[in-house]
């Protein structure tokens, strides 16, 4: 698309005017062209107009393999109605529904218009969410939450089941809602490093990276390659200790001990080797605009070798164990089932919607740098279901372990120099994806007339999944949901920032 | 079945087998506040800080704010601020929490009373008000095979009912409020709160934010803070051990 570079497949970046703005028409049209010619839609969100007070700016966001992000804007007066394109286009849903909780712009005709997080003038009013409601006299309602059972974030499920039999459930967000993106407006655009980490605090790097590319991408900065290999093995040490951390967790609900106890302590290692790179076991302080703060030291390198060596042996006995254990797959197997139609028709991404058969996977299909020398395999499984979703991690991780030993093999240290001062151009823009642990995390900054931040959106794949999850118990036994939950792993901060 | 002995046997021993006197090798822990002589009028810390931790005429550091970024030290130009792996900092007030080149060490003193009830078994009930999972994950980890803080009889529990002590995490929002102060209420007497992580104790990243409501703490003050952005597992066993007088 005219305007914006395209800096590498995953970043496109540079003067926000460039962007045409289309009439609703031809934008409507747009999008049907985008997807009709097999694009994706990677986000859709508001931002404010320049120059127009009360305007309000419609962004779409697509992409398709190998071909990178394009951008489509119409713009709209406050409060302005527009015909909602969910009905035909259901993975629009989550975000109109954002849309008109942050600036209350009217998509008619959605289906579902409710609160994403009550935020804004919704604050505080958590007790007025409009649950669905299913009628009848063998029908009965379970809510759980918002604090749950374990040392775990909070949210409110609402299931409305017959019997045993979930019939639906309502998954009911918000209570982490931190104000973040309001925050970010506050700060200097290259100072919002810290507080992009705890976007979503388990996510840590893939936030990070997508804040610094866009950035980058801005400054027109090239870095060295050095950089880019660490940042590649920060967040696959980050991909494989979160699925290490649902895995131990699915394990631990379906009582197979051992791979509670295995599982579990096998992340201390690797979130352990993130510590002794970066000093933090969350990859805090790690990635920076412009380079990292912490190049991997040479005592450092062989010790991360030994520790992956060490860990590739434990971790396949088991892995073994697990998929062959009668109780796994009896628990697992043809439980939560998402099927791929369901998947693609919600927008679901990452880590599940490939376990629902969808190949989509930002590191291979856009090949960011240090991706692009040293490929990996796609994981794809196409049950959908919970035993899927750990297949896919489990192999992952075996993916995630090689790609990392492999960058290492012959080095004796990556120093990497320490990041220089990046500056914000004024009146621009970036758009920005990295593949995390749980899926595309996508971020979006625009700048005015002084370089400051005028929007700042972070999406982690978490809004657009849960979703998928309120998919997976329809017609389980309440009983699965744990699994199901789990085996989806979504971030309650991530949806509710 | 030999499989599975196999991966036991992989397993060997994971526990740390003293929690006082581990050493977590590359952790930036405890920041140190040297002797060295700023130069005159620099304030660059202070500018770079993120959550405003750094007094720069006392100098001193408020571990209730930090979040141990290390951008203060990489701006200064005479090492003042360096970090050791001491992961030790929990306090049991407030003040304690900040530290300077004379006072280089938060402070916890025994609570006589916490430990005349509460010093052979704590049930613990966590509440994540905002976190952003950090502490959630790092707290979820003291209870697992290698922190095993059940050995010293600290356990969560899920309902409030069975819980001595509330743990918070996070920064306190406006869309918590209501949950937080159910799930303290439903708690027995005697009882206490437990400030987890840089979030909490100070609303850290997030104290300027309107989506937030700390006025919870304002009435129920913490027995025990513990620093961190988040808090290693072993801050916070400590934090609890030293906290009811046990030598772990
Ligand atoms: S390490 Fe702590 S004191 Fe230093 S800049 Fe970061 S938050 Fe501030």
């Amino acid at each position: 698309m005219a305007g914006l570079a395209q800096s590498t497949m995953s970043v496109l970046a540079g003067d926000t005017a460039a962007i045409s703005l289309l009439k609703w028409i031809d934008f409507d049209r747009a999008v049907a062209q985008q997807l009709e010619s097999n694009h994706r839609l990677v986000s859709c969100f508001a931002s404010p107009q320049s120059g127009d007070e009360s305007g309000i700016v419609l962004n779409a966001v697509f992409s398709k393999p190998q071909s990178g992000l394009e951008m489509l804007r119409t713009a709209f007066p406050r409060g302005a109605h527009f015909p909602s394109l969910t009905p035909q286009y259901p993975f629009f849903h989550c975000f109109e529904r954002e849309i008109h909780e942050q600036v209350g712009l009217v998509p008619t005709g959605h289906p579902w218009l409710k609160p994403i997080r009550f935020s804004g003038s919704g604050m505080g009013k958590m007790a007025t969410y409009p649950f669905f409601r299913v009628e009848g006299k063998e029908v009965h309602e379970v809510g759980v939450g918002p604090i749950h059972a374990g040392v775990i974030e909070p949210g409110h499920f609402r299931f409305m089941c017959f019997g045993e039999k979930v019939h639906h459930l309502e998954i009911h967000l918000g209570y982490q809602h931190r104000g973040l993106e309001t925050i970010l407006r506050q700060k200097e655009a290259a100072r919002l490093a810290p507080l992009i980490e705890t976007a979503a605090g388990d996510t840590t790097v893939a936030h990070a990276w997508a804040y610094c590319q866009g950035l980058e991408a801005l400054a027109q900065l090239s870095l060295p390659p050095e950089v880019d290999v660490v940042r590649g093995v920060a967040l696959e040490l980050e991909r494989i200790a979160m699925h290490l951390t649902g895995l131990a967790g699915v394990s631990t609900d379906i009582a197979f001990l051992p791979g509670g106890s295995t599982y579990g302590r096998l992340r201390t290692v690797i979130i352990n080797t993130s510590m002794r790179i970066c000093g933090s076991r969350f990859s805090r302080s790690w990635l920076r605009p412009g380079g990292v703060y912490h190049g991997i030291a040479a005592d450092v390198v062989s010790d991360v070798r030994k520790s992956l060596e060490q860990f590739q042996v434990d971790i396949r006995l088991i892995n073994e164990l697990f998929q062959n254990s009668m109780v796994v797959k009896h628990r697992l197997q043809k439980v939560g089932v998402v099927p791929t139609s369901v998947a693609a028709a919600i927008g679901m991404v990452g880590m599940a919607a490939r376990a629902s058969g969808q190949e989509m996977d930002w590191r291979i299909d856009q090949r960011p740098r240090p991706f692009a020398g040293r490929p990996l395999e796609l994981a794809v499984e196409g049950s959908g279901d919970c035993w899927a979703r750990c297949l896919v991690r489990i192999r992952e991780i075996d993916a995630s372990t090689q790609w990392i030993l492999d960058a290492l093999k012959g080095v004796s240290e990556i120093s990497c120099p320490p990041p220089p001062k990046v500056s914000v151009p004024a009146n621009s823009t970036f758009l920005s994806v990295v593949e995390g642990w749980r899926g595309e995390v996508f971020h979006f900054l625009e700048t005015g007339s002084r370089g400051e931040v005028v929007h700042y959106r972070i999406q982690d794949p978490s809004l657009r999944n849960w979703f998928g999850l309120a998919q997976a118990v329809r017609d389980c036994p309440i009983s699965d949901f744990p699994i199901c939950n789990k085996s989806f792993d979504l971030s309650y901060c991530g949806n509710d920032l | 079945m030999l499989k599975t002995l196999k991966v036991r046997f992989s397993q060997g021993k994971q526990f740390v087998p003293d929690v006082t006197k581990a050493d977590p090798k590359g952790f930036r822990g405890l920041p140190k506040i040297g002797p060295r002589a700023c130069e005159a009028q620099c304030q660059k810390c202070a500018e770079v800080c993120p959550t405003h931790a750094i007094n720069v005429k006392s100098m001193e550091i408020d571990l209730g704010r930090c979040i141990f970024c290390e951008e203060c030290s990489r701006v200064c130009p005479v090492d003042k601020i360096t970090y050791s792996n001491q992961y030790k900092m929990a306090a049991s007030s407030r003040e304690s929490l900040s530290v300077s080149a004379a006072a280089g060490q938060p402070v916890i003193e025994v609570s006589r009373r916490l430990k005349s009830i509460f010093g052979r078994s704590l049930r613990l009930r966590s509440v994540s008000t905002g976190g952003c999972n950090g502490c959630e994950l790092e707290l979820a980890a003291i209870a697992n095979v290698n922190f095993d803080v059940s050995r010293f009889g600290f356990e969560f529990v899920a309902s409030p009912r069975h819980a001595d002590g509330l743990v918070i995490t996070g920064p306190l929002t406006v869309n918590m409020r209501e949950a937080l102060e159910l799930a303290y209420d439903g708690m027995p007497d005697p009882k206490f709160v437990i400030a987890v992580g840089a979030c909490a104790i100070s609303g850290g990243l997030y104290a300027d934010s309107h989506a937030l409501d700390r006025s919870f703490l304002n009435r129920f003050a913490p027995e025990l803070y513990i620093p961190g952005c988040p808090p290693h597992p072993l801050t916070i066993a400590n934090g609890l051990l030293d906290l009811l007088g046990r030598k772990g």
